[in-house]
């Protein structure tokens, strides 16, 4: 009976040492399920989400504070990922962020720009070339649509141009939402 | 060499651990919707298995018999298991995130489940030494996959099958279940 307990108790002992020793030793840095989260984001940094940044929202999603259909750069198929991803059922865009809205890009209606640079500060990916007193234009290829440069100018001179559908950047509408009213 | 080979065929076939010895049915209802999901299951509880019954196997033999403790061999078998499976988790997050991602998500799933405990529990009944014991994880673990496999690409075909109402889910699932042990004991009497 002693014996038993003794053989027990030591070998509880061992386990929990060998345990708590690799627990310090193979201790892995980080979050992964936050990483993984921000790999789905599309990196807009744009806020639309109500969090300043693509990486706040990814850790208010893992520790369970924000709804996955926050992200209209991310549209429908983000969700989509996010909610597999994560285990959780799909959720349409709610009332209290934007809906998906077709790709768009910024552009400054050059008669109108006075050169203030306050867009140029707002823009969070750099896609506005300008400086003082000079001429502001926006660089296409860069500008993500996020929205974030119409607010700040003074003379209201930034508008969003939907992108053009050419042949080059077609692709078939993701039936993921019908997937989703129909089962 | 050939009690070796006899040993996998049994345990893969004629011995099924979920089909004909009904062990380690909750991650074989669980984890069977989806093919990869499966498949990973199976590899993680290859590993687990094979483990298991080797540590087992030392502590049965060098712990439990000289001391004649034989009464503690459950109690002891899962702390063990489990602390080795525990501590094999913790150096595979470590030291390769790609194999943790494969598998690492299953190994505190599957760390005590019944056949987990029931194959090192068998491998002292049949009195077996610790190569056999080995080979009877590992088998038992490859007929395990292999089930799993079986039933989660039947799974897949059933989500679009015309079921009826009252059936759809698990209960479709257990009957299918049923049928597939049944044609399991096909098997009996392979190996003569």
């Amino acid at each position: 009976m002693l014996i038993a307990l003794l053989v027990m108790s030591v070998l509880a002992l061992l386990l929990g040492a060998v345990l708590g020793f690799s627990a310090i030793k193979f201790h892995v840095e980080g979050n992964p399920l936050v990483d993984k989260i921000d790999a789905i984001l599309p990196q807009t940094q744009c806020g639309q989400c109500s969090f300043p940044g693509c990486k706040p929202y990814a850790t208010a999603i893992a520790a369970g504070e924000a709804e996955i259909n926050r992200c209209p750069p991310g549209g429908e198929e983000g969700i989509q990922k996010l909610a597999e991803l994560l285990g959780r059922d799909f959720v349409p865009f709610g009332e209290d962020t934007a809906a998906q809205k077709p790709k768009s890009v910024a552009v400054i209606d050059e008669n109108t720009c006075i050169g203030c640079t306050l867009c140029i500060q707002a823009c969070p990916v750099d896609a506005i070339s300008g400086a003082a007193k000079q001429m502001h234009t926006i660089i296409e290829i860069e500008c993500t649509g996020c929205e974030l440069c119409v607010p700040p100018c003074p003379v209201d001179c930034i508008t969003m141009a939907p992108l053009p559908q050419t042949i080059q950047n077609w692709k078939w509408q993701s039936p993921v939402h019908i997937l989703a009213v129909s089962k | 060499m050939t009690s070796y080979l006899l040993i996998l065929i049994s345990t893969v076939f004629v011995n099924n651990i979920v089909m004909v010895k009904i062990l380690g049915l909750c991650p074989f209802m669980g984890v069977s919707k989806k093919l990869e999901a499966a498949i990973s299951m199976g590899a993680a509880t290859t590993f687990v298995l094979t483990l298991a019954s080797g540590s087992s196997y030392l502590i049965e033999h060098f712990l439990l018999a000289p001391l004649h403790l034989e009464y503690m061999r459950t109690l002891s078998f899962i702390v063990v298991i489990a602390g080795i499976v525990q501590f094999t988790e913790m150096v595979i997050q470590k030291t390769s995130p790609v194999l943790h991602q494969v598998l690492g998500i299953y190994l505190p799933l599957i760390t005590t489940n019944c056949a987990v405990l029931g194959i090192p529990l068998l491998n002292v009944q049949e009195k077996h030494n610790f190569i056999e014991s080995l080979f009877f994880g590992m088998g038992g673990a490859i007929g395990f996959t292999l089930v799993l496999v079986l039933f989660a690409g039947i799974r897949e075909r059933l989500e679009g099958a015309d079921v009826p109402g009252i059936f759809k889910g698990s209960a479709i699932a257990m009957i299918t279940a049923g049928l597939m042990s049944l044609s399991f004991m096909g098997f009996a009497g392979l190996v003569k």
